[in-house]
């Protein structure tokens, strides 16, 4: 399996990645290399196994509906590269 | 002095003798990291006024007879886990200014026992890497040829310890990052079973094979700092809810019958006939001591590289989409759109090999390849965990070796990232099935350290390092030093 330039500019996009020009070449040399090598899984009989997410066998826990944290806005907003009034301030999105 | 030489035990007998004092064990240790972390570069952050403070509340615990086995002893931190109020860089540009607001509950933990936090260690960005060469903050150098390679991702925690800037540090194994660089600098290391240690405050990159550990000079000294580690913490919902051995206790366990298995697969083609000669020797260690050596298979774990590659760089590109330069972590300047803000904050923020396993990750998981590559590898790997619960049906541990060969030159597998992925060809099985695993010193090969790797079953700690234990009072070998750093 091997991507191609536009391939490699599209899954960058999907990922909100911006690569620069001179990037774009090597990534798609570098990840077909990669996708060639997993590409052998495609000749693996998995006959009726069933696909694992996880190692452990369990349920996701459920915990009481109380409130266990305070308030740290301050603290959390205090490394955000932006914010004003308590709010994070982006790009304008809406016209 | 030579207290940058002492396990955990001896440090723990000299406080309590009144030899020393936490405050001048710790200043031991920032002079060593002052004097010699130039050359290596495992540090990204030293705390010395906040580590001076807290062994001085040590000693005054230790003085009142109080404190545990960890009570004043120094440690350095992964830059991986949340430090509250220290930066926490997880090795990346992307969070070069971060400093974290809370600290990890390993970090919690660790801190009630007593211990004295000297630093932050370097890694590679976001604990993907097997050299320690893709950190923002530079590669580490290995303490016992500073023109090679420590290992990766944990590079800096083994450097550190290697070196005796530290008598112990924690790490973390997505897919080998604490086992093989052990391997690579004469440590021992062990990565506990998936569950068994917290994973809050541990930035997440592969959430169903991340796990915490620690690499120290000997068994004996893990099992101190696995104990003060591990146990159920309800705010990681992979935590698993078991009561935690008394590991220390049971490290003297004979290894008189213990059933090991020597998986035919971790011996094939491609493993350095030197490395194979340390092993085959720690086999015959283990037989003189009683144990039982037995010829097993794991069929499937030639699979594991191309199944990782599938499984965590999946995981990655979902769980590195927190990145987006609003809330927190590096921000691109000069743009107009919130598109643009994410892309170029992204762009800037992660390196080459952070930006290569997300977009694998993000290609594996797109629209039309998902049943092909997610899903198969999600299948295969259920055939290498069952592998494991067979062999683990005839043995009680399995055996070989941790990496292939010694420690390489810094920039030979730059160039090849395939090439680099095949430095955990014997490890990543393990956090695939989430089996326990160790690396412990096992000889050398040209005057370089080669490790042999432990595997245990599923919460079976107690017995690994019991075994290494064992193995560890019959050799030498995790006594030997590297030269330059005496």
């Amino acid at each position: 399996m091997s991507l191609n330039a536009d391939q490699v500019r599209q899954v960058a996009h999907l990922a909100r990645l911006e690569l620069k020009t001179e990037q774009v070449d090597r990534y798609a040399r570098e990840l077909s290399n990669i996708l060639d090598m997993v590409g052998q899984l495609a000749q693996v009989d998995t006959g009726s196994a069933q696909p694992m997410a996880h190692p452990l066998d369990m349920v996701q826990r459920l915990r009481p509906d109380a409130v266990t944290e305070g308030d740290r806005r301050e603290a959390f907003q205090a490394h955000a590269p932006k914010t004003q009034d308590g709010l994070y301030i982006v790009p304008k999105v809406i016209e | 002095m030579t207290l940058h030489t002492c396990s955990i035990r001896e440090l723990a007998a000299g406080l309590r003798a009144k030899k020393y004092s936490s405050v001048e064990l710790t200043k031991h240790f920032l002079d060593r990291i002052a004097r010699h972390d130039k050359a290596l570069n495992s540090f990204v952050t030293v705390c010395a006024d906040s580590a001076l403070q807290c062994a001085a509340a040590a000693d005054a615990q230790l003085a009142r007879g109080q404190g545990g086995p960890l009570t004043g002893i120094p440690l350095a931190q992964k830059d991986i886990f949340c430090t509250e109020g220290v930066k926490t860089s997880c090795g990346s540009r992307m969070l070069d200014t971060f400093i974290a607001p809370y600290d990890a509950t390993i970090v919690t933990k660790l801190k009630h026992a007593g211990t004295v936090m000297l630093g932050k260690c370097n890694m590679d960005e976001f604990a993907m890497g097997s050299s320690n060469e893709t950190s923002f903050y530079g590669a580490v150098k290995n303490p016992w040829d500073l023109t090679r390679v420590p290992g990766g991702s944990s590079g800096g925690s083994v450097a550190a310890v290697a070196a005796g800037l530290a008598p112990v540090a924690t790490a973390t194994d997505t897919g080998g990052s604490i086992r093989q660089p052990a391997s690579l600098t004469n440590l021992t290391g062990i990565k506990p079973t998936y569950g068994r240690v917290s994973r809050y405050g541990m930035i997440a990159f592969a959430s169903s094979l991340d796990q915490a550990g620690m690499v120290a000079r000997t068994a004996e000294d893990c099992a101190f700092v696995l104990q003060a580690m591990a146990g159920f913490d309800p705010r990681d919902s992979t935590s698993v809810d078991q009561p935690v051995p008394d590991y220390a206790a049971q490290l003297n366990a004979p290894l008189k019958g213990l059933r090991i298995g020597l998986p035919k697969e971790h011996f094939a083609e491609g493993l350095d006939p030197g490395a194979r000669e340390c092993v085959m020797a720690a086999v015959a260690k283990f037989r003189e001591a009683g144990a039982v050596i037995k010829d097993i298979s794991l069929p499937n774990s030639p699979l594991s590289v191309p199944t990782y590659y599938v499984v965590a760089p999946a995981e990655a590109s979902s769980n590195l989409a927190r990145f987006d330069g609003v809330r927190y972590g590096h921000r691109a300047d000069g743009v107009k759109t919130l598109e643009e803000l994410y892309k170029r904050s992204r762009g800037e923020g992660f390196g080459a090999e952070v930006q290569r396993r997300i977009m694998i990750g993000t290609y594996v998981l797109s629209h039309g390849y998902y049943d092909a590559y997610y899903l198969k590898a999600q299948k295969v790997r259920r055939l290498i965990c069952d592998d494991f619960k067979r062999a683990f049906g005839e043995v009680d541990l399995i055996l070989g070796p941790t990496a292939q060969s010694v420690a390489f030159k810094l920039g030979d597998k730059t160039a090849d990232p395939v090439a680099m992925y095949l430095n955990d060809i014997y490890t990543i099985a393990a956090n695939l099935a989430g089996v326990p695993a160790m690396s412990l010193p096992g000889g050398f090969v040209q005057g370089l350290p080669v490790g042999i790797q432990l595997m245990g079953n599923y919460f079976d700690e107690s017995r690994l390092l019991a075994a290494a234990h064992q193995y560890q009072l019959a050799t030498d070998w995790h006594t030997q030093r590297p030269k330059e750093f005496a």
